[in-house]
């Protein structure tokens, strides 16, 4: 009984750590899918973060305070698409300046609630679960309806990507874009909503993080969670399974690492922190090993901006 | 400005400097600047500090103009808002992150006539004084209500780093714990970031699955103690009140109190007494105060805590006094003594009964 409690808690807390870099993960997958790289995710989590919390704080709703974060992180997208999308400013180079510019302005628009003290969504998929509940419940209170989200969202995404018609030119779009172009497939409009929803699941990351996962506000909470986020798309050669696969082995590090050194063993903490960038670059070694390789993993017009020729 | 000439601008460039020292000479308020590593927020250590700034204004009225800088990285960035703070005419400066050592000695060492005051570091000079708080003192008494607390017998500990200033606060814990309980032992968590929320919730989670009733944390972000809250496990605080993240299982908090340092500091620039000192504060002296208890703690353990804390402050209890083990169970501290200064300051070794590796 004392083991399957423990299991069954390191599996909810594996699930709960992935859930804020399967939402920022899988908004930036679909962006890239479409040929678009925004490294502004961490930016784009911390406004979220932020807007979320205020706005929770202000209004009192769970569901007002993920709206708004939602909507926050799209404006900062839609901003990034006015600039790489319509002015055809360097990607790179704008995602990196959308991260910093997101890191000020979260804090600028957190300052009134940095450090105030807030109670987290309650688990209300469990109704009738309390403190003192038997232990194998108590361990279900801490699955938020945020955990149950995100692994619909994979869900949802993995079908939009492969089976729907819209997810079809999604990717023609993301492989070339003058060819999509030719066909008659708006390529700036799709282009520009998939920047749009990287950027409410990166929001929507942000607001997991501070009204549910640790419900506060306070400058730079992320804590580098966007950039994880970013490199588990590449580690999993941009497919969504993959991408929860990844999310939930790097959630699962982290716990394990911990109840390791609660039960005396002892690992490397920094070895570990560096295992999803590792990972990251092993994965890039091994499909830019061979070109065929190379070419079906990434999105080809990848980073490649687009000028409609008429 | 174009249209000025040269002499006047020359000569007005010349004159500053002389007129700032007679304004200075004169009535005009000290100005004193203070530096922060992080944000004000509601709580926390850079918190404290500033507590500790609108005392000193409060207490000083206009003798003194206080003003302060938030949310400095310790590095690069540090030298020039220090910079910048000894050149707008501060005539002391309270630099409150070990991490300002070495910028705050660097710039001391071209503003002779400034004086500096450097939180938790070692290194001094003519012009700059160090001071830190006797934490462990605090943890002591915050582990005794713990373990009295602690049904398990089990506190977890979520801490940053392996460094002396944490390592003693464990293993003083430890220590008043076991006067409640000697068999109750402390399991540690690293998560190797002083601040990083979602990693304390992880390590938390983690220490409450694996039996721990009461949690404390030496990391940055009050999210050890919001967890407690929402799991129903005691915690508790640190450098602020923490209750109002926990109001109903936050035990007490070791918080830093740095207000009479700070007035006694800028009086004796006032007055021309300002030397470099080390000062290392405690219960005693008042930097180390233990925050209203929870209701839940029983009238008998606050009173053992009341009794702990005057015997502290006269210097009748020392937190770190033989006999104790180290993990290895070979004795760290010989039977009936007590570890000089130097000893706590370089503290490199766990107490038996700490679980977890250095």
């Amino acid at each position: 009984m004392a083991d399957l409690v423990l299991i069954l808690s390191i599996l909810v807390a594996t699930m709960r750590a992935a859930a804020p870099l399967l939402f920022a993960g899988l908004g930036e997958l679909v962006a890239e899918r479409s040929g678009v790289l925004n490294l502004g995710v961490e930016g784009m989590m911390l406004v979220g973060a932020a807007v979320g919390f205020a706005a929770h704080a202000v209004t009192g709703s769970f569901v007002l305070g993920l709206l708004a974060a939602i909507l926050a992180g799209a404006a900062m997208a839609a901003l990034f698409a006015l600039l790489t999308l319509r002015l055809l400013a360097n990607q790179v180079a704008t995602g990196l300046a959308l991260t910093i510019f997101g890191v000020g302005l979260s804090a600028l628009i957190g300052l009134p609630w940095a450090g105030v003290p807030a109670t987290g969504l309650p688990a209300a998929l469990w109704p009738g679960l309390a403190h003192d509940s038997p232990a194998l419940q108590q361990v279900l209170l801490l699955l938020d309806p945020l955990v149950w989200l995100a692994f619909a969202a994979v869900v949802a995404v993995d079908w939009f990507l492969r089976r729907s018609r819209t997810g079809l030119a999604l990717r023609a779009v993301g492989e070339s874009a003058e060819v999509a172009h030719a066909l008659g497939t708006k390529v700036l409009r799709i282009r520009f909503l998939a920047v749009l929803f990287g950027g409410a699941m990166a929001g929507l990351a942000g607001a997991d993080l501070s009204l549910a996962y640790t419900p506060m506000w306070v400058e730079n909470m992320t804590a580098g969670r966007g950039w994880i986020a970013l490199a588990l798309v590449v580690f999993s050669t941009w497919k969504p399974w993959w991408l929860t696969a990844g999310a939930l082995l790097f959630g699962f590090v982290t716990i394990a690492q911990f109840q390791a050194e609660a039960f005396g063993l002892s690992f490397s903490p920094d070895l570990l922190a560096t295992l999803p960038y590792l990972a990251t670059i092993v994965v890039l070694v091994l499909i830019s090993r061979d070109a065929t390789r190379l070419r079906l993993a990434a999105p080809a017009a990848l980073g490649k901006p687009f000028r409609p020729s008429d | 400005m174009t249209n000025l000439p040269r002499r006047t601008v020359l000569a007005g460039a010349l004159a500053t400097p002389a007129l700032m020292t007679r304004a200075a000479d004169a009535a005009a308020p000290l100005k004193v600047g203070f530096v922060y590593v992080a944000p004000i927020g509601k709580a926390g250590w850079t918190y404290q500090h500033e507590l500790g700034r609108l005392a000193l204004q409060a207490k000083l009225g206009d003798k003194v103009k206080t003003s302060y800088v938030a949310n400095v990285s310790e590095g690069a960035d540090a030298e020039r808002v220090i910079r910048q703070m000894a050149s707008d005419g501060n005539g002391l400066i309270f630099t409150t992150s070990f991490g300002f050592m070495n910028p705050t000695i660097k710039v001391a060492a071209s503003f002779p006539k400034v004086k500096f005051e450097h939180c938790t570091g070692y290194k001094r000079r003519v012009n700059v004084a160090t001071y830190s708080a006797r934490f462990y003192e605090g943890r002591y008494l915050a582990g005794l209500v713990a373990g009295h607390m602690s049904k398990k017998g089990v506190i977890g500990y979520v801490a940053a780093f392996p460094i002396p200033e944490v390592v003693q606060g464990i293993n003083a814990t430890l220590l008043g714990a076991r006067k409640a309980n000697p068999n109750i032992k402390i399991k540690v968590v690293w998560t190797s970031s002083w601040f990083d929320p979602g990693k304390d919730r992880e390590a938390a989670d983690t220490l409450i699955s694996q039996g721990a009733d009461v949690l404390m944390n030496h990391t940055d972000s009050p999210t050890t103690v919001q967890v407690g809250e929402e799991k129903g496990v005691w915690t508790t605080g640190y450098d602020s009140d923490m209750s109002m993240y926990g109001p109903k299982t936050c035990l007490t908090s070791t918080t830093m109190i740095w207000d009479q340092y700070y007035i006694k500091r800028a009086n004796m620039v006032l007055d021309g007494t300002w030397k470099s000192t080390d000062t290392w504060g405690g219960v005693g002296s008042g930097m180390i105060r233990m925050a209203p208890l929870n209701k839940a703690v029983p009238a008998s353990v606050a009173k053992e805590l009341e009794t702990a804390t005057s015997d502290i402050a006269a210097g009748r209890l020392k937190p770190f006094v033989g006999p104790v083990l180290n993990q290895a169970g070979k004795v760290a501290i010989p039977s009936g003594q007590a570890l000089t200064d130097q000893q706590i300051l370089s503290m490199n070794w766990f107490a038996q009964g700490v679980e977890g590796k250095l």
